[in-house]
């Protein structure tokens, strides 16, 4: 089962590389473009039988791993993986 | 004395480390690979600087899970001495040794100079034997140095007398101009509550002899010594 997750830095705290992509982008013209925030993005291929389970494990590593919860925050997306048969070994 | 200087994977001022300790302090030093699961009997663990695992994911984010963390945890929990340098401070905060994270440099540069780091407080192993306010000139190497924590942390952190180091000009005086790398308060070092763990972002170990171009930072690994000498645990 393929679980995705979203890591961004909290509203709070400063991008400086987001900041800079901006900055980039209004020297190439695109002044519609207000803001930038960088984040990371994974794919996690998670051997669980349900998607709940597979959320529940995909959410503890990305607090305990993949985000640092003091300047970072998460999401988790959980789906089949498409054009394979649902309930198939993944 | 005993020192153990912690190596992981990308481990590169460990040898830094080892040198300021052994050859020019004249005390033990030992390596300590990762995956070791014992300090081996040191009295003071050095997390040194580097690049651990890459610096992938964030830094220090991998090396905090490896095995030996568990036993510098304990140590730490003990009231053991425990100095992070640069990359061993970003391992100390993803630990959660330390409170406060890194972000990339404000200005987005490795910064790879000298600069001049004030002693705030001397009630800490580390810096027992400076004078309060001394300001040391010591090397900093970091793209991840921007040190950042949430309002009510850092106000703590000011209250109880946790921020050890900061950037400050030649003369002692915090400006934005000293600030290499964007961190709030001009934070360079902090410690624990506990005030035993230390970390910082400048290399003290690369400034230890005058043929380096300075030797402030002697005084940091001089004063481990002198405040466990008097705290009577261990034969200087």
């Amino acid at each position: 089962m393929l679980a995705r997750v979203f890591v961004t830095l909290k509203p709070s705290v400063f991008d400086p590389q987001g900041n800079t992509i901006a900055e980039a982008l209004h020297q190439m013209g695109y002044q519609g473009v207000t803001d930038v925030r960088q984040g990371k993005y994974f794919e996690l291929e998670i051997g669980a039988s349900t998607p709940e389970e597979a959320r529940s494990l995909a959410s503890e590593v990305a607090h305990r791993l993949l985000a640092n919860p003091v300047i970072e925050s998460y999401r988790v997306e959980v789906a089949e993986p498409a054009g394979r048969p649902a309930g198939g070994a993944a | 004395m005993k020192f153990a200087v912690v190596v992981f994977p990308g481990s590169n001022c460990d040898h830094d480390a080892y040198h300021a300790v052994r050859h020019v302090l004249g005390h033990d030093a030992a390596f300590l690979w990762h995956k070791e699961t014992s300090l081996g009997g040191a009295d003071v663990v050095i997390l040194p600087g580097g690049f651990s695992h890459g610096d992938y994911l964030r830094t220090g984010a991998i090396a905090r899970f490896s095995p030996v963390m568990d036993a510098v945890r304990a140590f730490a929990e003990q009231g053991g001495p425990v100095l992070g340098i640069c990359n061993g401070f970003q391992v100390l905060l993803e630990a959660g040794l330390l409170p406060g994270a890194m972000l990339r440099n404000a200005g987005l540069k490795f910064r790879c100079e000298h600069v001049h780091v004030r002693v705030d407080q001397t009630d800490t192993p580390f810096t027992a034997s400076c004078r309060p306010g001394q300001v040391l000139r010591l090397p900093i190497a970091h793209g991840e140095g921007n040190y950042v924590a949430d309002p009510g942390v850092v106000q703590e952190l000011e209250e109880r007398r946790q921020v050890i180091f900061r950037y400050t000009t030649a003369e002692g005086e915090v400006t934005a101009a000293a600030n290499p790398n964007g961190s709030i308060h001009n934070i360079a070092g902090i410690c624990n509550r506990t005030r035993n763990v230390v970390g910082l972002m400048p290399h003290p170990e690369r400034a230890c002899e005058p043929a380096l171009g300075s030797a402030d930072g002697l005084v940091v690994f001089e004063s481990v010594v002198t405040a466990l000498a008097d705290a009577g645990g261990v034969n200087a």
